[in-house]
């Protein structure tokens, strides 16, 4: 019998999300919204270790809905590229709905509980879906669905802070405006080859080898769409205030998972769909979208050593790193497109454990944590603490964390490429987020209070030490990211020139 | 017992020692002994291994491999073999020492000492025996890390600054001009294993060399070369046996023995000195040495006038190091052992003075080498070693650099060496002419402490026995640099 | 000229997508804001629906007489982006709605100065 499920493995991964988010949207238990939440995970969990199993076997898995033939269907696609990315999501989201229990508890209503858990998992489904999705309507589809779940999630955090719903607002905006530029772009793609499958698109787009205007033009309207999704530079600015209005657990969510899965989709249609075009994409990746990644990365440090507010220093922070894997994908090559797929995964760790941890101290004290609010927490709070100190150290890329992997392979593909003083530049950046790094822990350590520590709740600690320990292990063996996402770019890099 | 499972267990042992040292907190002579215990078991791998490299014997193991061209290994080099001997035999020293003083100095949180000593040898041996650049560079983060609570043991508001202080300087130099240095090495070359005659020549541009020999330099504040020096005068507020150990011997050792391995086995003296490329810093050391004895003269506190002489001595080690003459890198090899023996008989008699009879400043030693005939002696041992007189050791040493810098024509630096000796005879002499000239006004109660006196006793005799069997030591300088 | 005529359709777009964008980047009230975004996004929609008409082509409901249809898929397409319209403007009109509940107001000047207020 279970075979039957198997079989239809890749839509239930994203289904079995939303079928659950539909039942516990209106239970008034406190409880039990997060039981179920919890029980489906770890059976999404299990299907997305069995596709994984299945991937590695027949190297593709084309998954066709409702039995329609391509072109005419909408299917979904996992192969290489995004086998391992549905692992982390998969990892990841159950260890942050485990996290999140007792967070929502402190920060939303006791009543919306199943109303949080049912956005949770609707935010989680779509998500899945952009990373498995091989239609770019159908991605369209999944992008609102998790902008949407999204929006609502971080206006939860109104309890707290009205600026949330404020957030909520400048993001539904600025979500909706780039994801109708990406409709734009669809509409364009649709209308010059006929077809919406991406497989079929890069078939169809062969007949036009030389490159139209509309097509040109449908696909920088792709391209941007996802930009403002992406929180890519200039098109970022929704994401500071939505992830530190947010509640923690969302923000959590959001800062590890979101932005990356459309990084991956933006490889895809970069690298897959978009290759033939040889001239457009040195245009745009090398004018456009790497002196913006270059830009991004100082812009995010230098505003972020300026913050009061931890969690605004997180998701400026997030902007830089955001900045890192663009300029990686932007170098075109195999040794690029590695490095950015390693980082996006590194990174998804990274943040996670840092915004978990923040989000500890969050709903210890129901105010802003900022820095003067966390003094002396590396005393009061040591087993926390330490996690952040490791997640921050990760970030800033020291040796035996998996942020020093990320920045390794990084500095190798620009090395390969010759990019001389981007080198300097990153290296420079890797030096001022120390700056605002210091600080943290110069107000958690070296203040001038030293309290008593303070026992703490181990179903919180719990999942933030798991993905710390995942920091160091993949730190020392982080064999398994870098075949992932060497596997990627060896996808990726199929119809690449260079 | 394979060479490898020796390289290990040498390597586990201060660990080892630790975890015993916490599970018997309780009992206090019991805690203590594992310090012993410990130095004792990795004095005689120490020992074994250096003897091991005189006949060419190989200890290497590696572990996993961490990323492209780069895995985690240990291996010792000639040069390690003598950084791991020097901290092996004086951690025994220091550990009777620490007894000593710190009961008699009633030193709190005793266990927490014990412990992170121990672990700060475990990096220093790691340090000595690793295999390649990133390894060191783990394990010199960990002797950061682990000596940091040494520093601000005290815990009162001096402490915690200096440890601020030491902590930020030491980490920051090092992610900021260490770390970038080791990537731009892997970039070049795709390894960063130690190799003899290095592995950069032919593989990194030479334009570009004094410049990496420059974030090298200061990316390793360790060496404390200026103006990355100050963290080692405010780490003195740390306890004497800190001092001691960690300031004359493990972590200062720790800084100019990575700067010395990378000159050696990864930059390569040969390409240095085909490029010319560290003329700069043999000035820069010059410099450093005449303005720290300077700064040391004008020291009354004996632990401050010691920590600049550590200074000056430490450059003495990079200068041979930036002349990369084969004399001069066995000058600086052999300074290893010889300025440690010194040192830590200075700082172990320093910290004796305080025990004893509470006094820190030299001017107030008035009389009191009549008192404490034992350590001044000792003093006077250790600091004419220092000097460079035969028969001492330091003699042997600073004869090595002398001659290296001749060896490469820089008569300018012979003389400021030999200056230097000069003023080094000033302001550690001084102490001992005082104590031993002029008469005490007060009478003072002295407190007998003989654990404190013993250890520089004999490290101070051995400054000059061992000049008889340089020999043993000489075989595996010469080693270092073929 | 022949082409403006041919291609009204598209200017039609322009003039309404600009339109909706100008609506949404100036107004300092939001609802008006998202007035603008669904002008914004009916504009798209009218667009891709102006695309799917085929010359002589009727409804796309198949008959036996008739033989040109014009492209039903761009309508279906339009229709999930339609909804997923609705769907944002309600979340928008809720989220106003509870800003005016917190605020007091929905004009974006007043807001940020309740903020600044209340930042000091």
């Amino acid at each position: 019998m279970f075979d039957l499920f198997l079989d239809d493995a890749p839509a239930l991964v994203v289904v079995l999300p939303l079928i659950a988010s539909a039942i516990i949207a209106f239970m008034p238990s406190k409880i039990w919204p997060w039981i179920i939440s919890m029980i489906v995970l770890v059976f999404h969990l299990a299907l997305s270790l069995h596709l994984i199993e299945e991937v590695s076997i027949s190297k593709i898995i084309i998954y066709e809905f409702g039995n329609w033939e391509p072109p005419w269907g909408i299917s979904f696609k996992i192969d290489g590229v995004n086998s391992g990315l549905q692992i982390l999501f998969s990892s990841f989201v159950l260890i942050s709905t485990f996290y999140s229990r007792k967070i929502f508890l402190n920060e939303i209503e006791a009543e919306d509980t199943g109303k949080a858990y049912s956005l949770w998992l609707l935010a989680i489904g779509s998500l899945n879906g952009i990373i498995l999705t091989n239609d770019i309507f159908n991605l369209f589809v999944f992008l609102e669905i998790s902008a949407l779940a999204s929006i609502s999630l971080i206006s939860l955090g109104a309890g707290l802070n009205r600026k949330a719903l404020l957030a909520a607002f400048n993001y539904l905006i600025i979500g909706a405006i780039g994801a109708t530029f990406y409709v734009i772009g669809v509409g364009f793609a649709y209308a010059m080859t006929g077809t919406l499958n991406m497989n079929d698109l890069i078939i169809q787009l062969s007949q036009y080898s030389e490159g139209q205007l509309a097509i040109f033009a449908g696909m920088s309207f792709m391209l941007i769409g996802l930009m403002v999704k992406a929180a890519i530079f200039p098109l970022h600015i929704w994401l500071p205030a939505a992830y530190s209005y947010a509640p923690s657990a969302v923000s959590t969510l959001l800062a590890a998972l979101a932005t990356k899965t459309i990084l991956y989709f933006f490889a895809r249609l970069l690298f897959e769909v978009f290759t033939i075009y040889e001239n457009y994409l040195i245009i745009f990746l090398d004018f456009i979208l790497f002196p913006l990644s270059v830009i991004a990365i100082f812009i995010g440090t230098l505003i972020a050593i300026y913050q009061d507010d931890i969690k605004k220093l997180l998701a400026f922070s997030s902007i830089a790193q955001i900045g890192y894997i663009t300029l990686a994908f932007s170098l075109r090559d195999h040794s690029g497109i590695t490095s950015g797929f390693v980082h996006i995964f590194n990174h998804a760790l990274i943040k996670g454990g840092l915004f978990m941890s923040v989000g500890y101290f969050a709903i210890l004290y129901k105010d802003r944590v900022t820095l003067s609010s966390i003094k002396g927490f590396g005393y009061k709070y040591p087993i926390t603490s330490f996690a952040l100190l490791i997640c921050g150290l990760s970030l800033i890329g020291l040796p035996l964390t998996n942020g020093f992997i990320s920045k390794l392979y990084l500095f190798q593909a620009l090395y390969i490429n010759q990019m001389y003083i981007p080198i300097a530049l990153v290296a420079v950046s890797s030096a001022l987020a120390v700056v605002y790094f210091w600080k943290i822990v110069e107000q958690m350590w070296f203040s001038d209070i030293k309290p008593k520590p303070e026992k703490e709740d181990p179903s919180i600690y719990f999942p933030i030490w798991i993905i710390t320990i995942s920091i160091i292990l993949f730190g020392i063996y982080s064999s398994p990211i870098i075949e992932f996402s060497t596997l990627s770019a060896d996808y990726l890099t199929q119809g690449l020139q260079k | 017992m394979s060479n490898s499972f020796l390289l290990l267990l040498g390597i586990a042992t201060p660990l080892i020692a630790a975890l015993f040292s916490y599970l018997t907190r309780y009992n206090n002579n019991l805690r203590d002994s594992f310090g012993i215990i410990g130095g004792i078991v990795t004095l005689i791998i120490s020992l074994r291994v250096f003897h091991g490299i005189q006949s060419n014997e190989i200890f290497e193991i590696t572990l996993f491999n961490l990323f492209e061209g780069v895995d985690f290994t240990f291996r010792v080099t000639p040069l390690g073999s003598i950084f791991s001997l020097v901290a092996s035999s004086l951690w025994i020293m220091a550990s009777i020492y620490t007894i000593g003083y710190m009961r008699g100095a009633g030193e709190k949180n005793q266990t927490r000492f014990v412990i992170f000593y121990s672990i700060a040898i475990h990096a220093a041996l790691s340090i000595a025996w690793s295999g390649n650049l990133l390894v060191l560079f783990i394990f010199y983060e960990i002797l950061t890390f682990s000596t940091f609570p040494l520093v601000g043991h005290k815990q009162n508001s001096e402490s915690q600054s200096a440890g601020r202080l030491y902590l930020s300087i030491l980490v920051g130099t090092s992610l900021i001009f260490f770390l970038p240095a080791i990537f731009w090495i892997w970039l070049e070359t795709g390894t960063l294993n130690f190799q003899d005659g290095g592995i950069l020549i032919n593989k990194f541009p030479t334009e570009y060399l004094s410049f990496l020999i420059a974030l090298l330099v200061f990316g390793i504040g360790k060496a404390a070369i200026m103006p990355i020096h100050r963290w080692l005068p405010a780490a003195m507020v740390a306890p004497t046996p800190v001092s001691a150990l960690l300031h004359a011997v493990a972590v200062v050792k720790a800084g100019v023995f990575s700067f010395l391995v990378v000159i050696v086995y990864i930059v390569g003296p040969d390409y240095l000195l085909q490029t010319n490329s560290s003329d700069w810093l043999v000035w820069l050391a010059c410099f450093t040495i005449m303005a720290s004895s300077i700064i040391a003269i004008t020291k009354d506190d004996l632990k401050a006038r010691l920590a600049y002489s550590t200074i000056s001595q430490l450059s003495y080690i990079i200068l041979g190091a930036a002349l990369a003459s084969s004399l001069a890198i066995k000058g600086a090899s052999f300074h290893i052992i010889t300025h440690a023996l010194g040192k830590i008989t200075l700082f172990f008699c320093a910290g004796a003075i305080y025990v004893t009879a509470h006094i820190k400043k030299v001017s107030e030693l008035k009389g009191l080498g009549f008192k404490l005939p034992l350590i001044f002696l000792a003093y006077t041992l250790g600091a004419l070693s220092i000097i460079g007189v035969p028969p001492f050791i330091g003699s042997w040493s600073k004869f090595y650099l002398i001659m290296g810098s001749l060896e490469r024509e820089f008569i300018f630096v012979a003389i400021i060496l030999g200056v230097s000796s000069l003023l080094n005879i000033y302001y550690l002499l001084q102490p001992v002419v005082i104590g031993f000239t002029q008469t005490r006004k007060k009478e003072i109660k002295l407190i007998k402490s003989p654990l404190t006196v013993w250890p520089p006793v004999i490290t101070g005799i051995g400054c000059l026995i061992l000049f008889f069997y340089s020999d043993y030591f000489i075989h595996n300088v010469n080693r270092v640099i073929t | 000229m022949n082409n403006f005529i041919y291609f009204w359709n598209h200017f039609a777009f322009i003039l309404l997508m600009m339109g909706g964008l100008f609506i949404i980047i100036t107004s300092q009230n939001y609802l008006k804001k998202i007035v603008g975004l669904a002008i914004f996004q009916t504009a798209v929609f009218v667009f891709f629906v102006s695309l799917a008409k085929v010359l002589d082509g009727t409804a796309p409901i198949l008959t036996k007489s008739l033989s040109v249809y014009s492209n039903p898929l761009p309508h279906v397409l339009i229709l999930t982006a339609i909804v997923v319209g609705v769907a944002t403007s309600a979340l928008g009109l809720a989220l106003v709605l509870q800003i005016y509940k917190n605020y007091g107001t929905i004009e974006e000047k007043e807001i940020e100065n309740l903020e600044l207020k209340s930042d000091k």
